[in-house]
Order: C-alpha cells, then sequence, then structure tokens
C-alpha cells in the first residue's frame, strides 16, 4: 500500500484520479467521519499497487481528526489497517519551501518517500525553474518528479518513481538534532515502554514533546501522573539546547529546508500577480460584498431554476409509471398498491431530489476549485465567529435552503471539528425545499383566501425565517455549553484562483451524488415501504364493502377516494396516529393532520398527499390541487370543546407551518447526520431536540393565536 | 513594535515575537511564519475581520483577535519587494 500526502490544495486527490482512473474505493476510517479513498494504482511495469488519498495536512502536529487520521495512518495505528510500504509527498512546486516541511516531519516516520512536485505548469508559467536532480541528492536520493496532474503530464513519471521507491526504499534523511534533544526522545521511548509496555517510534516520541497537546498522548493510555513529569523534563531538555519546546520543530525543520533548497529553486522574473489583482476586486470592501452577494444569489437561484424542469420531468415520469403499471395489477390490490405507492412512490421521492442536489454539487465543486470557497470563508466569518461557527459554514446552510443532506456532506470543509459539528447540527433548521409544498399548501388553503396575496407572500418568506431565528442561539449554546471539544484558530489559506475543470468538477459531482443515492436514498426508500406498509395493513374487505353499501348513488372516483381513507383511518398508521393525536392537540391538529405529520419521515412534503388521501380527495394530491383545499376548508373538529368550528384556522395553519420549519421529520437528515458526526448520538439529540422545540414553538403559535383572533 | 492587527493595508512587517504556547501562532509557524519573517498585511476582510497576510508567497487569512498578539517591527528595513519563500 502506497499513501499520497501532501498540503491541502496541492493536486493529491486530482493525482490520484490520474493514477487510478475510475478504479476507486470511498469508505470511512473506523471511528472518524474521515472518508477513505483509495483506489488500485498501475506502475506500468506489470505491477499494481493499492494506493490512499490521505486528507490533506500542513503538519503532523494532529489537531483535527483529518490530521490524526492521517498521523496514525502512517505510523500504522488504524486497526485493519496496514502501514504503507511508501509514502508519495505531493508539493505545490510554486511554494516548496513550506510544502517541504511536512515532508521533513515525515522522514522521522522512517517510511520510503517519493517527491511529485505538481502544478509544474504553473510554476512553468511564473518562470521558476527547479533543479529536481539537486533536490533529489539533498534528500537522499529519493526519487523527485515534477508533474501537472491537472494535465496528466508527468503521471508516467509518478508511476515510475512509485516502483522505484518500494524497490529502492529511500529514506528521506532526518533533521540533525542536538544531542540532548535526542537523548531526551530515548528517555520518552523508554519511560512509555516501562510504564505501558508499548513501544514507539522516535517520531511519535516528538509529537508528545513537541505539541501543545497530542492526541497521541490520550490514546497511549499513559497515565498522566506517569506522562507529565516525563514530558516536562522532557520539554525542559528541549529549552536546555536553546528552543522553545512548542516552537522547535518549525524552528529546526525550516532552517534545514533553507539551506535544502539553496540553489535548487530558480526564480524567474515572472510573478504571478493575477491572484491579487483578482482579489482586489473580489474583496473589495464595497464590491466584494455586492459580488458576493450576486454569486451566492445566482448559485442559489440557478439550483432552484435549474432543478425545477428535471424535477417535473421526473415527478411525472413517477406518475406515468405508475399509470402503466398499476392496472394490469387490478385483480392483486396489495401488489398493485406495494408497487405504485411503496416501490415506484420510494424511488421517485428521492429521485426528485436529484437534480437539486446534482446542481448543488456542481456550484459547490465550482466554488472550491477555483478558489472562490475561501474568499467566500473570508467575506462571511465575521457573521459567523460570534456564534462560534466560522465562514466555512456559510455555504453549507445556504444550500441547506435547497436540501439538508448536501449541506450535510459539504460541512466536511470546515477542519475545524467543533464548528463542523455545530454546523451540521444546524443545517436541518434552514428551511429546505421539501418545507415549501407544505408552506405552499397552508398559505393556499387558508392565509391567500382570507388574507389575500400579500400576506401570504409575508408569510412564506416569515416561515424561511423561522428555523434561522432558532439556529443561531443553538449555535451559540452548543459551542459555548454544550461541545466540550477545543476550537481549532480559523486559519484558513487563500489559494490561487483557478479555472475549474469540467471533468474534476463533474466527476466530483458524480461521486458525492453516489453517495446521496446509497445512502440517502436507501433510507428514503425504506422508510417510504415501511410507511406505506402501516398505511396499507390492515386490510379488511368488510371495510370497502360498508363504504360501497352506504354509497350506492355516488360516483366511482367518490368512492374509491372514501374506501381509501377509510383504510387509512384504520390502519396502524391511522390507528397510531389517532392514539397519539393528543400529544399534537395543543398545537392544534386532529388526527389526520397527525397521520400526515408521521407519514411525512420519508420526506415532510409527503403530508399534503397523505392530507388527500385522509381527505378522501385521492392520492396524487398537489399543494394547489382544489379539491384538497376545499376538503380542508370545509373540514371541521367533530367532537370536543372546539366541535363545529374548523380545524384549519389561522392558529392550525400558522401551528402547522412553525411545527414543520423546526421538526426533524426527515428521516434520510437524521441518517446523514449520525454519518457526518460518526454515531447516532448527534442525529438523536438533534431529533429529540428540535421535535420538542418544534412542538413547543407550535403550540406558544396556535394558543396565542387562538386567543387573540 | 506593534501588533500585527494595527498593520495598514499593504504595510511591511517583520515578525519580532509570537507565541508559541497558541494553536494560531502553532499552526503559522508551521506554515513557515517565524520570527524574523517579513510578512505584508494585504487587507482586512469587508467588514474588519478577519485580515488577509501575506508572507512566504503564501496568502494566509487569520481573525483579528488572533493577530493582537503577535508582534511586527515596521521600522526594521522591510523589502519593497514581495518577499518569496524560497529567497
Ligand atoms: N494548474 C494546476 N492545477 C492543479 C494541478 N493539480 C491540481 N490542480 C488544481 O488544484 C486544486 C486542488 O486540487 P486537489 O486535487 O483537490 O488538491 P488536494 O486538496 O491536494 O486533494 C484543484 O482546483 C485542481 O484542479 C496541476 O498540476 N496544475
Ligand atoms: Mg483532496
Amino acid at each position: 500500500m502506497v499513501a499520497l500526502v501532501g498540503n491541502p490544495n496541492t493536486g493529491k486527490s486530482t493525482l490520484f484520479n490520474a493514477l487510478t482512473g475510475l478504479r476507486q474505493r470511498v469508505g470511512n476510517y473506523p471511528g472518524v467521519t474521515v472518508a477513505r479513498k483509495s483506489g488500485s494504482c498501475d506502475l506500468g511495469n506489470g505491477t499494481k499497487v493499492e494506493l490512499v488519498d490521505l486528507p490533506g495536512l500542513y503538519s503532523l502536529a494532529a489537531t483535527s481528526p483529518d490530521e490524526q487520521v492521517v498521523t496514525d495512518a502512517l505510523s500504522g495505528n488504524i486497526s485493519g489497517e496496514r502501514q504503507p510500504d511508501a509514502v508519495i509527498m505531493v508539493a505545490d512546486a510554486t511554494n516548496l519551501l513550506r510544502n517541504l516541511f511536512l515532508a521533513s516531519q515525515l522522514a522521522e516516520l522512517g517510511l520510503p518517500v517519493a517527491l511529485v512536485l505538481n502544478q509544474a505548469d504553473i510554476a512553468k508559467e511564473q518562470g521558476l525553474r527547479i533543479d529536481t536532480t539537486l533536490l533529489s541528492e539533498r534528500l537522499g536520493g529519493i526519487p523527485v518528479v515534477m508533474a501537472s496532474a491537472w494535465k496528466g503530464e508527468g503521471v508516467i513519471d509518478v508511476r515510475r518513481a512509485i516502483a522505484l521507491t518500494l524497490e529502492r526504499k529511500t529514506l528521506l534523511p532526518r533533521v540533525v538534532w542536538p544531542e540532548k534533544i535526542l537523548a531526551a526522545l530515548e528517555d520518552i521511548k523508554a519511560a512509555i515502554f516501562r510504564d505501558t509496555g508499548r513501544k514507539i517510534t522516535s517520531a511519535e516520541a516528538q509529537r508528545l514533546i513537541f505539541d501543545s497537546n497530542s492526541a497521541l498522548a490520550e490514546r497511549l493510555q499513559w497515565k498522566p501522573e506517569h506522562r507529565d513529569p516525563v514530558i516536562r523534563q522532557g520539554r525542559e531538555t528541549v529549552r536546555q539546547s536553546g528552543y522553545n519546546p512548542l516552537a522547535a520543530e518549525p524552528l529546526v525543520h525550516y532552517a534545514r529546508l533553507r539551506k535544502v533548497l539553496e540553489g535548487v529553486v530558480k526564480e524567474g522574473a515572472v510573478r504571478n500577480s493575477r491572484s491579487a489583482a483578482v482579489d482586489r476586486l473580489l474583496l473589495h470592501r464595497f464590491f466584494g460584498p455586492v459580488l458576493f452577494a450576486g454569486i451566492m444569489l445566482g448559485f442559489f437561484a440557478s439550483v432552484f431554476w435549474l432543478a425545477k424542469f428535471p424535477m417535473e420531468w421526473i415527478q411525472s415520469g413517477v406518475d406515468w409509471t405508475k399509470t402503466i403499471v398499476a392496472p394490469p395489477l387490478d385483480a392483486y390490490p396489495m401488489l398493485q398498491s406495494l408497487l405504485a405507492d411503496g416501490i415506484i412512490a420510494g424511488v421517485g421521492a428521492f429521485l426528485v431530489f436529484l437534480p437539486q442536489i446534482l446542481i448543488l454539487f456542481l456550484f459547490i465543486g465550482i466554488l472550491e476549485d477555483s478558489g472562490y470557497m475561501a474568499r467566500a470563508a473570508f467575506i462571511m466569518d465575521r457573521l459567523f465567529s460570534w456564534c462560534g461557527l466560522n465562514g466555512k459554514s456559510f455555504v453549507p446552510l445556504l444550500s441547506g435552503f435547497a436540501c439538508a443532506i448536501p449541506s450535510l456532506l459539504s460541512t466536511r470543509t470546515i477542519e475545524d471539528p467543533k464548528a463542523r459539528l455545530a454546523t451540521a447540527f444546524v443545517v436541518p433548521f434552514m428551511s429546505c425545499s421539501a418545507r415549501f409544498p407544505v408552506y405552499a399548501l397552508m398559505c393556499a388553503a387558508f392565509i391567500g383566501p382570507h388574507y389575500g396575496p400579500g400576506w401570504q407572500s409575508v408569510v412564506m418568506v416569515g416561515m424561511h425565517c423561522v428555523g434561522l431565528f432558532f439556529a443561531v442561539p443553538t449555535a451559540f449554546v452548543l459551542t459555548r455549553l454544550v461541545l466540550k471539544v477545543k476550537p481549532q484558530p480559523f486559519v484558513l489559506e487563500l489559494p490561487r484562483y483557478q479555472m475549474p475543470k469540467p471533468r474534476d468538477v463533474l466527476w466530483r459531482m458524480w461521486q458525492n451524488a453516489a453517495e446521496f443515492i446509497s445512502k440517502a436514498g436507501t433510507v428514503i426508500f425504506a422508510i417510504t415501504i415501511i410507511v406505506w406498509a402501516l398505511s396499507y395493513f390492515p386490510r379488511d374487505a368488510a371495510v370497502a364493502a360498508s363504504i360501497n353499501a352506504a354509497n350506492p348513488t355516488a360516483a366511482e372516483e367518490v368512492v374509491k377516494a372514501k374506501v381509501q381513507a377509510a383504510y387509512v383511518e384504520q390502519s396502524y398508521m391511522g390507528r397510531f396516529g389517532k392514539a397519539v393525536q393528543p400529544v399534537f392537540d395543543p398545537l392544534g391538529f386532529d388526527w389526520k393532520i397527525t397521520v400526515g405529520v408521521l407519514a411525512s419521515f420519508p420526506a415532510r412534503e409527503v403530508i399534503v398527499s397523505t392530507l388527500g388521501v385522509t381527505y378522501s380527495v385521492g392520492e396524487g394530491a398537489k399543494a394547489d390541487s382544489r379539491h384538497l383545499l376545499q376538503a380542508m376548508q370545509d373540514a371541521k373538529w367533530s367532537e370536543g370543546p372546539r366541535a363545529g368550528s374548523p380545524i384549519f384556522s389561522l392558529a392550525a395553519v400558522l401551528s402547522l407551518m412553525v411545527f414543520f420549519a423546526l421538526c426533524s421529520q426527515c428521516g434520510p437528515t437524521i441518517a446523514t447526520l449520525a454519518q457526518e458526526t460518526g454515531g447516532w448520538k448527534w442525529a438523536a439529540g438533534s431529533f429529540v431536540y428540535m421535535t420538542t422545540l418544534a412542538w413547543v414553538a407550535a403550540t406558544a403559535v396556535y394558543q396565542v393565536v387562538i386567543r387573540i383572533s | 513594535m506593534t501588533p500585527l492587527s494595527q498593520l495598514l493595508p499593504g504595510q511591511f512587517g517583520k515578525l519580532a515575537s509570537l507565541n508559541p504556547e497558541r494553536g494560531v501562532d502553532q499552526r503559522l509557524m508551521a506554515l513557515g511564519l517565524l520570527p524574523g519573517m517579513v510578512l505584508k498585511l494585504v487587507r482586512r476582510a469587508p467588514l474588519g475581520d478577519p485580515l488577509a497576510i501575506e508572507f512566504g508567497g503564501q496568502v494566509v487569512s487569520l481573525r483579528l483577535a488572533e493577530a493582537e498578539s503577535l508582534i511586527v517591527d515596521v521600522a526594521a528595513d522591510c523589502p519593497i519587494q514581495r518577499p518569496r519563500a524560497t529567497s
């Protein structure tokens, strides 16, 4: 196995794609939410080797989970993973000094290394000349190759270099530490062996003295009362050698690298100042925010507009499939319903989201590859830092207004684990597009007819802000009081602007979409089938018979809808809805709305078609369906203190909308949250928190409005 | 000697001291910002925070509050030319 290591944005993933082609597997490292990408790489000499694309990092001093995975993977400390046989260090040829700092640290691990100087095209453009032979000589003879992964140039040399490294096992020369420090490292190794019986490498011993709070210290299960004096002693030795222990590593490595690079890099006359010029405009004090708003608005509007048409096609395709598949099965009503309302509806339910999600990933990919994503974070950071998030939370939260699932996947770009978790936790509060049909139905059924289109728009906009209103304090409390993780400093590199490469962007979009289909797709599908079964069974033929008998003259359509409503009413779902209706009574929900809320777990918008069924207007109801609106307006409480008054009053309509704005009725979101936060703890917490909040807020709305109106 | 946070956009300074105990400073050191290094305050974000600084041929953003304890020497013989990683 060979690992690709390097700073962020150097082109590791691009090189990885070039080396492995499409033969890749994406998985997760055990216990952490760091993706593990591996693939098979042809070495060009008839042999193949497994290649792993590790997360980008600047230093082995692990503070974030991503960085910890790299350090662990390279020292062979991940269960079920072998230590790599060799490391391919990918460096940005235009900033060698900083990139080689990581290489210099890697030397301590004692693994064979090959060095790839990527982005050779840019280096050439800037007129930089790099003497790779001299550099290789100074680095102990390791293979050093220039490449431009983006253009596919030099990839053959990289393959050859990997083969050579595996064969010759060339090591990077280590830094020459003062004798005293080396002795101190040995002392630490001996002390750990004495106290815990474990053997560690001197690279790991370095992490213990040089990093202010190394994650390694926790993992060694070395008792603090044994550990602390030993580490203090080690740091004291470093200090006696003339270094601040926390600064020793960069000072020593950088001093060494300056010597290594002397005469290796010849500066060209051309300076790349294009990015600086673009920044002068895009980060301008006035034009910057204006352009930012324009870009984001355009981004967001196009997600909706471009997705609208394919969504309509998919919807009509699904409806059409039902009309084709259903009639031949008239003799088998259970099978017919399973196929039409279970399987086809389930597939349709997630296919409908696919266009939005693809476009969202496409735009996120363009923003990232162009280099604008970091600028967006730079512009927005101020607005997010006070509540414990950071500028990188902006795009996931904005995407949340389309769909929570891709937004949750895009929180991976937030390095700070604390801000990442808090962002993921508040993403479901953003008013996603599946809530829109719910608001639209309520507005069309009540607000529009009673208060006119003006108020209808006000309510629609207002509902989109409700979630935001609760998300901000939630993030604040979460980061201040609940999350105990140490926050990471917000140090962000503003990379060079670059024209995104369509192939890369499309490839990443496809990878993300495939992940959506395999993860969210299965969840949506499974929940749809479960909800179908709960609303279909039991199916006593007597129910249909009695309704048919009671309506001998009514039109067939009407009777059919009534039969369907009656079946749902006595189904497990209907019975459950009636049983828990008292819980929703303070919100003004009758049992039909309650069933709608419960049945909307596959996706919130399902409540619209459920209401269609329970209000006997037939399935397939849409938010603008005249019959459904009429049935809702006519619906009255049949018993209790409110008997005779309409169910869909101003209070109930507002309460229902507020409930949907805040509730967690979305199975796929919960499943994705569990996946992205590395366990069910946060997903369950989110469900309980959001549901409680939704219940309290909707109750408050209902009880207040009913009294004043 | 002034805190980095007080540099004007476009102004150069030589890093005089940082605090290795802090996470931000550890990050910056890993990126190559060591005492004696010349840096330039490129700009402030439109809302005033964070800052973008340039050193060793790279542009890095950091928050105002975190730039407060990085002390730079502006009187030093800072080059007019942009510093580069390899020079
Ligand atoms: N000009 C140029 N750009 C490259 C090259 N390799 C990668 N890139 C671009 O650099 C950016 C970061 O690449 P990526 O592979 O995601 O880097 P990673 O963070 O190291 O995995 C992307 O916009 C790539 O298109 C290259 O050889 N030349
Ligand atoms: Mg990558």
